[in-house]
């Protein structure tokens, strides 16, 4: 006997996801879905991001890796609250592990939540938390044909953070060739040039984040 | 690797339908995938044998039917087929586009056993069940 279902897969996924977007809009929440790979800067970046909008917003990490709390000690010794999620070996986020993480965070005082994913260009594109934006950063090093390697990740972003621009003299990254193919497979998200660690072009990517926390 | 997820929210949805239907065996298990998704061919294979060992749906064959994408044009609406990196309209060059069809990660269908089958097709779940 064939049974028609026409189901989503990843619908338990998708309908916690659905009550977290819903919890985060009644709290006047951000909530911001950090993509990358290992290394390339999200934590510098996180860091910097707090940096600059910490005086207006209240802001909380949320820090994703397959093991060790590392990176939200490092946020931890900012006077931010941060909550690490360890996967044990998952390679991306999912919709419950983020709610486990969520629950021990006061939500009605936070403006802001970044969740950093695991690091990973790949297997976090398909899972959506309930994050108001997937922000997706590359850094100089990794190269200028990460977008054609792996489109997917570049697809799903709302924005595109370019990070160790002030490595481009020493690498050879065409950086026309890789805006020309970001703006191919995503031809709306803003491509944002940034050193992290030095804070050039920090500014820019702070200022239209907050733009979408003050609507929150 | 994230087909390991895919495949627990497969084997977790058909294992319930095949259930309700009061199924004993799962033959086949037929997926839409889109193309702009991240989901690799092998992989799933690869988890969908390792994880569904000892299910209803030990021994199933699945089918994947990979859905290629198509995008509108928010300027000209027209609609377009296109691969997985150009989405910019063929018609009238616009970067404003939305994708309609290419990221679905859904179960079709699937056939099941029914313990009174005997292998005739045209018997319904009322028929059966004698």
């Amino acid at each position: 006997m064939q049974i028609e279902m026409h189901k989503p897969i990843l619908d338990k996924n998708d309908a916690l996801a659905a009550q977290l977007r819903q919890r985060f809009a009644e709290n006047h929440v951000y909530v911001v879905d950090l993509l990358a790979s290992p290394g390339s800067g999200k934590t510098s970046t996180i860091l910097a991001t707090i940096d600059a909008l910490r005086d207006e917003f209240n802001i909380a990490v949320i820090e994703g890796d397959i093991a060790s709390s590392v990176d939200a000690e490092k946020i931890k010794a900012q006077g931010i609250p941060a909550v690490q999620i360890n996967t044990g070996g998952a390679c991306h986020l999912e919709s419950a592990m983020l709610k486990r993480a969520i629950d021990v965070l006061d939500l009605e005082r936070l403006d802001l939540i970044i969740v950093e994913n695991v690091g990973n260009l790949v297997c976090p594109t398909d899972f959506d938390l309930g994050e108001n934006a997937k922000i997706m950063i590359l850094s100089v090093p990794e190269g200028d044909d990460k977008p054609l390697k792996y489109p997917g990740i570049f697809q799903v972003s709302d924005a595109v953070i370019l990070n160790k621009v002030d490595t481009l003299p020493v690498f050879d990254f065409d950086r026309e060739a890789f805006e020309t193919s970001v703006r191919e497979l995503n031809p709306t998200a803003p491509l944002f040039p940034i050193a992290a660690t030095k804070g050039d072009g920090v500014e820019e990517w702070a200022s239209w984040l907050a733009d979408r926390i003050r609507e929150a | 690797m994230h087909e390991m997820s895919i495949v627990s929210g497969v084997l977790d949805a058909v294992g319930q339908s095949a259930r309700a239907a009061g199924a004993t065996r799962v033959l086949k298990i037929s997926l839409r995938v889109g193309v702009m998704t991240e989901v690799v061919d092998e992989a799933l294979e690869f988890a969908f044998e390792a994880l569904s060992e000892g299910t209803i749906c030990d021994g199933a064959e699945l089918s994947v039917t990979k859905i290629e994408p198509k995008s509108m044009c928010l300027e000209c609406f027209e609609e377009f087929a296109h691969d997985r990196f150009h989405r910019c309209c063929p018609h009238c060059g616009s970067y404003e586009t939305q994708l309609l069809e290419g990221r679905e990660l859904e179960i079709e269908s699937i056939e099941v056993d029914l313990p009174d089958d005997a292998g005739s097709d045209g018997l319904s779940d009322g028929e059966a069940g004698v």
